[in-house]
């Protein structure tokens, strides 16, 4: 099949970037998306032109490297699935595809398709998991989980951080991605502990890396690969909030 | 080179114990003076960080992904073997030491694997401590479930994202250090150098990839969890970044590499489907509990399966191996699969696949018990391949997936280069010739939880470092070196990609050294491959500058390394005249097709010497004995 693509090129976050459009006749249906750009880059060589940059690295849909807009829909049209995992049998002989990085004032653009999204780490960092040093665990079956809350939690926890919620949020908020991790630490016994704590610092932390307000417009919902769903923010709402009326200092005791 | 594996001597249910006793301790005021560096923040990389961390180490973590989120890890799906005997099936510790060193095909060190066995069990307390959501059943209680090569339940799972869920249990780990100032996070930095000071490992050289800048980072110890090297084959269900850089560069300055024949494959992926095929995507292997595999019994027989009636199917490892079924070990269920296509009994359009048929589960357990078991599995065939596999077998063929080969260590979990220790896939240790399923990600946290922490305090307890910047000769010598392989790889500006000379190279290897082996197709190898290697230096396109994010460069930089590997695995599968696990020499097999071993002349790990550029490499031998499980021809009959 043939595919008129237009791509948007930049060359480093300095420069100004542009949409640059390319004829690709070499389409195969079986090929995934990026096996497609894969192709396509192979011929940019050829003619000593410089191959689009794209992240990817696992190609099954579970690192979340991957990932850019195609015709506006972050990871492209095809529901609960991956840019990678995304195959050109979706897609009809002829087709003009747009192909932009993820949008978001907290993800700027590295190259080509390739944005920064150290944010999401720095999130988790304010305190998205479980403080459990190596070596003082009790033995497993000790801690009891309903297989309610077991399967809930990984409902949640199966966010890839890709980054797709807040490229499809109008207002690119995190909070699809955020919510899921608060979600998924708070339905176990195991985080119980530094529940309201991780919703605090959490939620400050992406105020602090410009991510926008959630709105409930459900965007994010609908392009995530993994199918989180706006339930977890809900629940991070609920801490959160909770969080705020009964926050006091923390007073630490000297061994005097 | 010698060869020292420290093992310890003794009953070895105490080995390790007593080990952890004799080894010297480092004060906990002192430990804060210490730096180290790790290489790759996979399962080893991350839980070893985070682990320092806790201790009171002060760690800097290189990876070459946007996030340690992101290592290949995480792409693990069927689950994590523990001897937790939680379904009171007759499993043990012992039982668990048992299977993994027969499973090995008797290439594994005895000690090491028994102590890999004796940790499993605090893996899962760990990672339930943190809030890794296994599988529950209806009472709370852990749910288990078996794997190839084992007769009992004794894999815990988190759906079929278990890597993941273990990966995000020791990224958060790492990250909390992170916060707590211990870790300091290289994301997007590439290792292309080890710094070798007074014979001992002090520091790397890197290349922040968004920059390009290339800079010395120097500690008293440098650890590499940096994977495994199947992408030498170029198709492998490995993550396209996933590479031997590090590894490769670290034996270049001496460290030796371990049984670098060795490389698993994995009998349940989906089969290539053209030319341009990038990765190969694996189907988690705990589908074959509830899958049956066949093939036609006629050749060329091209009807759909559903005409094809039952007594014309051949169930062949069930007819093979009564009483393991579909559940044999890796090795055993790949050869058998690419024999059944071999004799031109293969489905699908190329004729290299076989049924992987869930009808017999589906009417047994109904469509919704499957859908809860596999339902993530399934949706991802049908997303790769269009055929839902609810109403027809799942095509798959085996696929080079895990390397149990790597860098020599001894049992502190060094390498010949004091001060370079290395863990999980990108070390030799633990599987042997072969790995049962649900044993790497259990390899990976024992070694970065519960093993290394300890043993690396060891060595920095027993030796004197001087101190050491980024302006010693060494690092200087190391940096000029890297500055200018980037230089050549943008200057040749050559007539073919990266790419082309990768998949050429991964063709080669897969040939002559994949699933079956050869003299003469690995003397044909051997051959090939430097000349493609001397044609790549003077004829590859790689274009924009060394400044900048630059993915064909980095790709470029990984390719020759691969280009210089896989010579040295055609060389050590060449001198093993034998069959054993993943290493299938034509020549030697028992008159059933079965693997044969040589226990009488090969019972060693190989170890390779680096001799010097253009010299031929220097194979040292580390003789294996086994004194608890004694070697016997592995029947799964």
């Amino acid at each position: 099949m043939k595919l008129t693509l237009h791509i948007w090129r930049q060359k480093s976050p300095n420069h100004i970037g542009r949409m640059v459009q390319y004829e690709h006749a070499n389409v195969n249906p079986h090929m995934s998306f990026l096996e497609m750009l894969d192709v396509l880059n192979e011929e940019l060589i050829a003619k000593g032109e410089e191959p689009v940059a794209f992240d990817h690295d696992c190609r099954e849909g579970i690192c979340g490297s991957c990932g850019f807009m195609v015709n506006g829909v972050a990871h492209g049209p095809q529901p609960a699935t991956t840019v990678c995992q995304l195959h050109m049998r979706h897609f009809k002989d002829g087709d003009v595809l747009y192909l932009e990085p993820w949008r978001a004032r907290a993800f700027p653009v590295i190259k080509d398709l390739v944005v920064d999204r150290s944010a999401f780490d720095r999130i988790i960092t304010a305190g998205g998991y479980v403080s459990a040093s190596t070596g003082s665990a009790q033995d497993a079956n000790n801690i009891l989980i309903p297989k309610r809350d077991a399967d809930l939690a990984m409902d949640a926890a199966a966010c890839i951080g890709c980054g797709a919620c807040v490229a499809a949020c109008p207002n690119a908020a995190s909070a699809l991605f955020t919510g899921a991790k608060i979600s998924h630490l708070s339905l176990l016994p195991q985080g119980q502990p530094e529940r309201f704590k991780r919703a605090l610092g959490m939620v400050a932390q992406v105020k602090q890396e410009l991510f926008g307000s959630c709105t409930n417009i459900g965007e994010c919902e609908a392009v995530c690969p993994k199918e989180i769903k706006l339930e977890v923010i809900a629940r991070m709402n609920r801490d959160y909030l909770k969080a705020s009326w009964t926050e006091r200092p923390e007073i630490t005791r000297g061994d005097d | 080179m010698e060869l020292k594996s420290k093992t310890p001597t003794g009953p070895i249910e105490q080995r390790w114990d007593n080990h952890r006793f004799n080894i010297k301790l480092v004060n906990p005021a002192n430990k804060r003076k210490y730096s180290v560096i790790i290489v790759g923040s996979g399962l080893a990389g991350a839980s070893a960080s985070a682990t320092m961390a806790e201790l009171g180490y002060n760690v800097k973590c290189f990876c070459f992904q946007d996030s340690p989120r992101r290592a290949h890890s995480i792409a693990a799906q069927g689950g994590i073997n523990a001897a937790k005997n939680y379904q009171n099936d007759g499993d043990s510790v012992y039982r668990l030491f048992y299977d993994t060193v027969k499973g090995g095909d008797f290439r594994s060190r005895e000690s090491n694997v028994y102590r890999l066995a004796q940790i499993s069990v605090n893996i899962i307390d760990q990672c339930v401590a943190q809030g890794v959501p296994f599988a529950r059943e209806y009472g709370g209680l852990l749910a288990n479930r078996s794997f190839g090569g084992a007769q009992v339940s004794r894999t815990f799972y988190a759906r079929g994202q278990t890597g993941q869920q273990l990966l995000l249990g020791a990224y958060q780990a790492l990250l909390r250090q992170v916060a707590g100032g211990k870790v300091q996070m290289f994301p997007r930095t590439e290792m292309l150098d080890l710094i070798v000071i007074d014979g001992k490992a002090r520091g790397i050289v890197a290349r922040n990839l968004i920059t390009g800048k290339i800079e010395s980072h120097l500690a008293d110890a440098v650890v590499l969890g940096t994977g495994g090297y199947g992408n030498v084959f170029y198709l492998s269900t490995n993550a396209k970044g996933s590479n031997c850089t590090a590894i490769w560069r670290a034996y270049k300055r001496g460290a030796a590499m371990a049984n670098p024949c060795y490389t698993q494959i994995h009998p349940t992926c989906i089969p290539v489907s053209g030319e341009y095929q990038s990765k190969l995507t694996l189907m988690s292997e705990s589908l074959r509990n509830d899958g049956r595999i066949w093939v036609p019994k006629k050749k060329g027989d091209t009807r759909s399966p559903e005409q094809i009636p039952e007594d014309e199917r051949d169930y062949y490892l069930e007819r093979k191996y009564p009483s393991f079924g579909n559940l044999v070990p890796r090795d055993v269920a790949s050869r058998n699969a690419k024999s059944a296509c071999d004799e031109g009994r293969g489905v699908g359009e190329q004729g290299l696949g076989v049924y992987l048929d869930f009808s017999d589960a589906i009417k047994r357990l109904g469509k919704q018990s499957i859908r809860e078991r596999y339902g993530n599995l399934f949706d991802m065939y049908e997303r790769i391949t269009g055929d839902n596999p609810y109403n027809v077998p799942m095509r798959i063929y085996p696929a080079i997936h895990y390397t149990m080969g790597g860098l020599w260590v001894d049992y502190n979990l060094m390498t010949t280069i004091p001060g370079l220790f290395a863990v999980g896939e990108a070390n030799f240790s633990d599987h042997g010739a072969n790995r049962l399923g649900a044993s790497a990600l259990m390899q990976g946290l024992a070694d970065g939880y519960f093993i290394l922490p300890y043993t690396i305090g060891d060595y920095l307890a027993n030796t004197k470092l001087e101190k050491a910047d980024a302006s010693n000769p060494a690092a200087r010598e190391a940096e000029k070196g890297v500055n200018e392989v980037t230089r050549r790889l943008l200057e040749i500006r050559g007539k073919r990609t990266v790419t082309s000379f990768h998949r050429e190279l991964g063709k080669l290897v897969w040939d002559d050294c994949g699933m079956a082996r050869t003299e003469a197709g690995l003397k044909k190898a051997l051959q090939r491959v430097p000349e493609l290697r001397d044609e790549f230096w003077k004829n590859v396109n790689v274009l924009g500058g060394g400044e900048e994010l630059n993915q064909a460069l980095e790709n470029a930089g990984r390719v020759a390394d691969f280009l210089e590997f896989g010579e040295l695995m055609c060389l050590d599968a060449l001198q093993r005249n034998e069959s054993c696990g993943g290493h299938f020499r034509e020549e030697f097999q028992t008159p059933e097709g079965e693997a044969l071993r040589d226990d009488d002349n090969y019972s060693y790990v190989a170890a390779w010497e680096y001799g010097g550029p253009g010299k031929p490499p220097i194979l040292n031998k580390e003789p294996l004995t086994f004194e608890y499980v004694h070697p016997s021809q592995r029947s799964y009959k």
